[in-house]
């Protein structure tokens, strides 16, 4: 396993969030975690990428533990978190955006081939290079937001809600970026409210109830499975 | 009222107000960073400008000769204030803070006034003074030389902040933290280093401000009171957090302080009556500053 949760509890000011988190992702997968509001999808990428400290329990990446880590040394390691609602640096241009994020020691000597497969990928981002981030579409800036995390060459790309408040048509685009990503050897760990296209897309999926891993398997299965459909995913 | 004069008056303001902007984007880069005001600017920049005294009294150099070292511990000070005491508060009710770093302010005074007395002190023969007369005359103009240099000094600081800020990869990442300290440290930037190099930028720039004041202006322990308290209202006037906004604010206070008693005609004792009440239309009118976000 590339990624290994076990156990995972966190708190958000004294208030838990998380109780029994538990999940793999394997080298080169596409893994989404999935289920209602409030289960603890964002908590438990934000628990990873150490913004959030865990109460208990255990993160591995590459078998070196990540708990505990602070958020700038964990991205060194080569795990990309793109925010849910983007969050931007609204007052820099799209390329300033770009090259923030190819800040880390392991990221910065390549980036300029960084730069150039982010522009490729996404041709539009190279017209509105030189605009303030904050004056782009929100799907502009979703697409910022992936790009600026694949400057990092990250080895894991963790995507919060990427087609949260997105023009529909965007949406597919979203998503046919993120099957190419994954097709170029990125593993990506996936939390989205669009159930039905990420389990679509998920190599493995996990269901999250109030905190914690209750079902997993194959997206293929967990969208055919009529209990997990009904009680917690409202499909 | 004679054009030459007034000519005169706002060209001096222009002067002065360079080095009030240069003050002032230190405090506005530290707050802009962080939402920190720091209450003990006036004090570093007393410290600075002492720093000029004793290279000339002690090692006889001139204060522009040593105020590459004056600047380099005018950046250290502000990186250790950071690391001693306001990383301690980064995260303490804002009334801490503002203690923190006004209590730091009155203690460095008190040090000041301890082991140097409060006795007004000033450079002996600052090279700047003795150069071309010490003045120079253009048309009816006359400016002297230190504040000619003072000037031309904070402009080239505000150039090279500029483009530090806005086209190096850390100015980015500064830039960066500023807005989202959070999201910053996805992208693996440290932010605790990035709020040590502001404070160490912040006070650098105080440094330089005043190693060049040190070669025309009176050297005491209370010195930094009024210019830090004309480096907040600058920094209000401009737009907390707004580096374009310091230097216009910086040259709008400078030419209002100097300019309007030669325009109105009264004693320039009450040139910062003028100043303030100025500031205080501003803020009247315009509560988020010139140039400001808040």
């Amino acid at each position: 396993m590339l990624l290994e949760v076990s156990r995972l509890s966190a708190a958000y000011a004294g208030v838990p969030a998380l109780h029994d988190v538990s999940f793999g992702v394997g080298e080169g997968q596409i893994v989404a975690l999935v289920g209602a509001n409030g289960a603890g999808k964002t908590t438990t990428l934000r628990t990873i990428s150490g913004l959030l400290h865990p109460v208990r329990g255990q993160i591995a990446f590459r078998g070196q533990r990540l708990d505990g880590q602070p958020a700038h040394r964990i991205a060194e390691l080569g795990i990309a978190h793109v925010p849910e609602g983007r969050r931007l640096f609204s007052r820099l241009t799209v390329r300033q955006n770009l090259l923030v994020g190819a800040h880390g020691k392991r990221a910065r000597a390549s980036e300029n081939e960084a730069m150039e497969r982010v522009l490729t990928m996404f041709p539009r981002l190279r017209e509105r290079a030189d605009q303030r981030a904050g004056t782009l579409s929100g799907g502009e800036q979703q697409m910022v937001a992936i790009a600026r995390g694949l400057m990092l060459r990250p080895v894991l790309l963790m995507l919060d809600e990427p087609s949260l408040g997105i023009a529909p048509k965007l949406v597919d685009e979203i998503f046919t970026t993120i099957r190419a990503i994954a097709r170029e050897g990125t593993t990506i760990l996936l939390v989205e409210q669009n159930v039905r296209e990420s389990l679509e897309l998920a190599d493995h999926a996990y269901v999250l109830q109030t905190g914690s891993t209750i079902a997993d398997g194959t997206g293929a299965e967990i969208l055919a499975s009529d209990l997990i459909r009904r009680a917690y995913l409202g499909i | 009222m004679d054009g030459d004069v007034l000519l005169q008056a706002i060209a001096s303001g222009l002067l002065i107000g360079m080095v009030y902007a240069l003050i002032s984007v230190g405090l506005t880069l530290i707050f802009g960073l962080m939402e920190i005001v720091n209450f003990a600017h006036g004090e570093f920049l007393m410290l600075a400008m002492y720093a000029a005294f004793f290279g000339r009294s002690l090692l006889g150099l001139d204060p522009m000769l040593s105020m590459p070292a004056t600047v380099g511990l005018l950046f250290l000070l502000g990186v250790l204030t950071y690391r001693g005491l306001i990383s301690r508060i980064l995260h303490a009710p804002m009334l801490a803070q503002i203690f923190a770093t006004f209590g730091l302010g009155l203690f460095l005074r008190g040090l000041a006034q301890f082991f140097w007395s409060s006795d007004f002190r000033s450079v002996q023969d600052p090279f700047l003074a003795g150069l071309s007369g010490g003045n120079v005359n253009v048309g009816a103009v006359s400016l002297g030389v230190p504040q000619i240099a003072a000037a031309c000094l904070a402009g080239l600081a505000f150039l090279a902040l500029y483009l530090f800020i806005d086209r190096s990869r850390t100015g980015l990442a500064l830039q960066a933290v500023a807005e989202d300290r959070a999201t910053a440290s996805l992208m693996g930037i440290n932010s605790d280093r990035m709020f040590a190099l502001g404070w160490g930028l912040g006070a650098a720039c105080v440094g330089i401000a005043g190693a060049v004041l040190a070669t025309f202006y009176y050297i005491y322990p209370s010195v930094g009171v009024v210019f830090a308290l004309i480096a907040f209202i600058t920094v209000a006037l401009g737009g907390f957090g707004s580096v374009p906004g310091a230097l216009v604010a910086g040259l709008l206070v400078g030419l209002v302080e100097v300019v309007s008693p030669t325009l109105f005609g009264f004693s320039p004792a009450y040139k910062y009556a003028v100043v303030f009440g100025f500031y205080l239309v501003v803020v009247l009118v315009r509560p988020q500053g010139l140039f400001g976000r808040f």
